[in-house]
């Protein structure tokens, strides 16, 4: 049986969740006298039980909290009896916060789903259950709680339970333990109650103290992603890690994914010696002979079973940001040990959590759960979430924010892309550039509608050609007359203008040449991958920077007057935001100065930085 | 702590290899990781997981200790035998404004010396070094408020914590990305409990501060609590007269500010049972605590550790 088990606790408002926390925690000896006279005082103050100490006190923890009467975050406990560890999440019950159930479900072997007997299954009820399952929850405990309240009366915990048995076939459970509890006076929560002679069951400590969560570890293959490389002196190479399923032995064969190397584990090292072998779950350090090449984020396996490898996937989706999912936006994907570049490219349907009916969206919200399709910038070694929370499971990053926007599970992978290979060729862009006489670079000019940038571009472009380099200019509005003919003005579809854009100036810069873009790209995160896909110091971002008021002054093409009239949607700095650039390599204030004299500041810019051969 | 098959050392080895992943991920993620250093118990545990996370190699990054010029001597003793015996340097940071203007927990109350000598001093210390990740030994049972820190917990430049704007960790994976300025504070041991604690530097045989051990002491009574007199620096109140008490400590700060519990547990065995059937949290003997109801969390917010 596992010696720690990790449960998590789901309901809605008023189910009395920390109350059922704070009864385990009392009736385990694990409250202090000091903290126990501390919430006497503050039942006085905050209890929602009137002259009794309200136990939920001891785990409410955040002043807002306390005042407001609700958890609005996860808060884990550690406590432990003669025959258990535990760690309980106390996620929380608001329907608005189901991305801290996510959190609090991530790490947990089982669930107990926590129902008020005076109001039954609420919708909230399916919706944790199936969080919870989604994120990789196989147990479920169903306590009926507030028993009491109801005279403990068998027909309506009978009747819970059989609706709860509804909602969890739904789901695609198959089985669950049902409690009448009250966490109030303890009763089945630590100690039988004798109030309900009828119920012969364990009490929810006695389950969760004997529940066997273990997963079937028998029989499956060895992985272990790479978390880091030590390498004290040349002699020594430890490949460190926590060993993510199956079991490893000095002189087994691994494979190390993706690269695809074949080796054998030389030894084990942990502290101040070696061991024979290693099982899932342990922290240590592998040395393979013959040495081969892996980094962090690369995956030792079986060699008879390596983890599969691919860059495009269908995954599940929760949505944890303020900021709604952009189809086609560049995310930083954290799977395993491994951070990469990837994007959502389809959204197959969002998921109603109550019903688990599948609607149409083209975005995802805040909250929201969705199965998508998933693309990454270099192919992966992973494992389906179902057979692996350590290989499929996964967070995606904001890019200008740093924010953890979504968490999400690998279900399988997508098409071949393995037969799409990178055709390796003979002649480099160091050749080519160098056959022009120059070093090949990006210029990206980006700022509001008339602030300048095209100007500039042209002057720039004709001031480097008279010097005999080799150049082009992608213009915004240019390039959506052929290559963005098909795109609009909404957030998604600039997002996905600007990442073609950015392809097509570096295949330009693979040629050789010097690109000049100039293009509103209002969106951080966009230029940031813009930036990402080019060597350092091929990129220059310049911020044209002049006010709106002064762009929407200058109008040249009339826009701006429109926009104001509503004649157009989704307009730049006026109903469409614009990020600028926070560390620009250049700024130049159109305000102050001339088109020529912006020209002149690029041009000596690009010479000092990249000084032209 | 790999024999395995010890099934009262099972959950204990969960406990290690967690936390030695996630002081991998950290210094993986890491420009300018540093681990701060407090002397106590939880400092040596996480000093022992960072020393097995990178052997045969030292931990590569250096130890911070915040010295108040309080600590009790037996700490700064002990302080510089485990960083030489380690092979870790050793940086160590005073606020020299404070020592300068004579803060001291006497004149100028528990809470603002803590903030000067050790919020402040905390906060130049950081400052000076760059770092971007802070591993502390933070533990959630230790504090109402812990219970919902993030074991990679985000501050902006200004060392603050923010609750609002915490990043959900899911599985055991960790967002590391930063904007310049902001750091992680990481809590290696986030899930321990002061039991674990115990437990662990028995099994694995963790040298720690004698003051831990009961031994017979000079203390004074005050506000009902046992302070051990460190030093002729600690002012007698008219009444008060020092005295002779087998005593220890639960758990190490100021000398003047934690006080010591009567015990007769000299040996890690009657540590354990004693912590086991105590009747207090170990924090009890931490006065800065008891200043204001949610003190710890407004401390946090200020940027304390």
């Amino acid at each position: 049986m596992r010696p720690t088990l990790r449960f998590v606790l789901c309901g809605s408002v008023d189910d009395g969740k920390s109350t059922v926390i704070g009864r385990l925690l009392y009736d385990c000896r694990q409250v202090f006298s000091d903290q126990m006279s501390r919430i006497e005082r503050e039942s006085a103050r905050y209890g929602t039980q009137g002259r009794e100490t309200d136990l939920a006190l001891l785990v409410d923890g955040l002043r807002d909290e306390r005042e407001q009467g609700i958890t609005i975050d996860v808060a884990y406990k550690s406590f432990e009896t003669p025959r258990r560890r535990f760690v309980v999440a106390d996620a929380p019950g608001h329907e608005q916060y189901t991305r801290n159930m996510a959190t609090g479900a991530s790490t947990a072997d089982l669930a107990v789903v926590l129902v008020d007997a005076r109001k039954g299954i609420l919708p909230q009820t399916a919706r944790h259950t199936r969080i919870a399952v989604l994120f990789g929850v196989r147990h479920l405990v169903l306590a009926v709680n507030k028993m009491d309240l109801v005279l403990w009366d068998r027909g309506v915990f009978e009747s819970i339970k059989a609706r709860y048995h509804g909602v969890a076939d739904e789901i695609g459970v198959t089985g669950f333990q049902a409690i009448p509890v009250s966490a109030l006076t303890g009763d089945n929560l630590t100690r039988r109650s004798v109030s309900a002679p009828w119920y012969a069951g364990p009490t929810l400590l006695a389950c969760l103290e004997t529940v066997d969560v273990e997963e079937p570890a028998v029989g499956q293959p060895f992985r272990m992603p790479v978390q880091y490389v030590n390498r004290p002196d040349s002699d020594f190479r430890g490949y460190c890690g926590r060993v993510a399923a199956g079991e490893v032995a000095v002189g087994d064969a691994v494979r190390v994914s993706p690269a695809g190397p074949e080796s054998r584990v030389e030894s084990i090292v942990v502290w101040d010696g070696t061991c024979e072998r290693a099982v899932k779950g342990e922290s240590v350090a592998l040395t393979l002979f013959p040495d081969v090449d892996v980094t962090r984020g690369d995956v030792v396996a079986a060699a008879d079973a390596p983890v599969g490898v691919a860059d495009q996937f269908q995954a599940r989706l929760v949505w944890m940001h303020d900021d709604p999912l952009a189809v086609g936006r560049p995310y930083v994907m954290k799977l395993h040990a491994r951070e990469i570049g990837a994007s959502v490219t389809r959204i197959k349907h969002r998921l109603d959590v109550s019903n688990g009916s599948r609607l149409a969206a083209s975005t995802l919200h805040l909250n929201d759960l969705g199965t998508v399709n998933l693309a990454t910038d270099r192919p992966v070694p992973f494992a389906p979430f179902e057979e692996s929370r350590k290989l499929g499971g996964f967070i995606l990053i904001d890019r200008a924010t740093n924010a953890t926007a979504a968490a999400g599970t690998i279900r399988f992978p997508l098409m071949r892309a393995a037969n799409v290979k990178w055709q390796n060729l003979d002649i480099s862009k160091d050749i080519r550039s160098r056959l022009k006489l120059q070093q090949a670079q990006c210029v990206w000019l980006t700022g509001l509608s008339a602030s300048g940038k095209s100007t500039i571009a042209n002057l720039l472009d004709r001031r480097l050609t008279i010097e005999g380099r080799h150049t082009y200019l992608l213009d915004g509005d240019n390039v959506r007359h052929g290559l963005c003919r098909d795109l609009g003005f909404t957030e998604a579809d600039r997002v996905e203008n600007i990442r073609r854009v950015a392809e097509v100036a570096r295949l330009m810069v693979d040629a050789g040449l010097i690109v000049i873009v100039s293009f509103i790209s209002p969106f951080r995160s966009e230029r940031d991958y813009a930036r990402s896909l080019f060597e350092s110091g091929e990129f220059i971002e310049v911020f044209v920077d002049a006010s709106l008021e002064a762009c929407a002054a200058r109008d040249p093409k009339g826009l701006y007057a429109k926009a104001f009239r509503g004649e157009i949607k989704n307009f730049t700095g006026i109903d469409s935001p614009y990020q600028p650039p926070v560390h620009p390599d250049l700024q130049l204030d159109t305000e102050e100065l001339s088109p020529e004299e912006c020209a002149d500041l690029l041009a000596e810019r690009i010479e000092q930085e990249l000084p032209l051969k | 702590m790999n024999s395995k098959g010890d099934r009262s050392d099972a959950w204990l080895t969960e406990l290690e290899s967690e936390a030695i992943e996630i002081i991998r991920e950290a210094v993986a993620a890491a420009a300018r990781p540093v681990m701060l250093y407090s002397i106590g118990k939880d400092s040596s545990v996480l000093l022992h997981l960072a020393r097995k996370a990178f052997w045969p190699a030292s931990p590569p990054f250096p130890l911070l200790h915040i010295d108040t010029t309080w600590k009790f001597r037996d700490m700064i003793a002990f302080r510089d035998r485990t960083a030489a015996e380690a092979g870790m340097e050793l940086r160590v940071h005073t606020n020299e404004d404070g020592l300068r203007e004579g803060v001291d927990p006497f004149s100028h109350g528990a809470e603002r010396y803590t903030e000067i000598m050790k919020t402040a001093a905390l906060r130049q210390a950081l400052d000076a070094g760059e770092y971007d990740i802070i591993f502390v030994g933070a533990r959630r049972d230790e504090e109402k408020s812990r219970a919902k820190e993030r074991v990679f917990s985000l501050r902006n430049a200004a060392h603050q914590w923010d609750p609002k704007a915490q990043r959900p960790e899911l599985w055991n994976l960790y967002n590391t990305r930063l904007h310049r300025g902001e750091s992680l504070r990481v809590s290696p041991l986030s899930s321990w409990t002061e039991v674990d604690v115990w437990r662990y530097i028995a099994v694995e045989a963790i040298p720690v501060v004698p003051l831990y051990y009961a031994a017979e002491r000079p203390v004074v009574k005050r506000d009902g609590q046992w302070i051990m007199v460190d030093d002729d620096r600690m002012p007698l109140l008219p009444g008060e007269r020092t005295r002779e008490r087998r005593i220890r400590f639960r758990t190490l700060g100021c000398y003047p500010l934690t006080a010591a519990v009567e015990s007769d547990a000299d040996t890690l065995d009657a540590i354990i049972a004693e912590t086991l059937a105590a009747d207090g949290s170990e924090r009890r003997g931490r006065l800065i605590d008891h200043d204001r109801d949610g003190s710890m969390e407004l401390k946090k917010r200020a940027g304390y550790f």
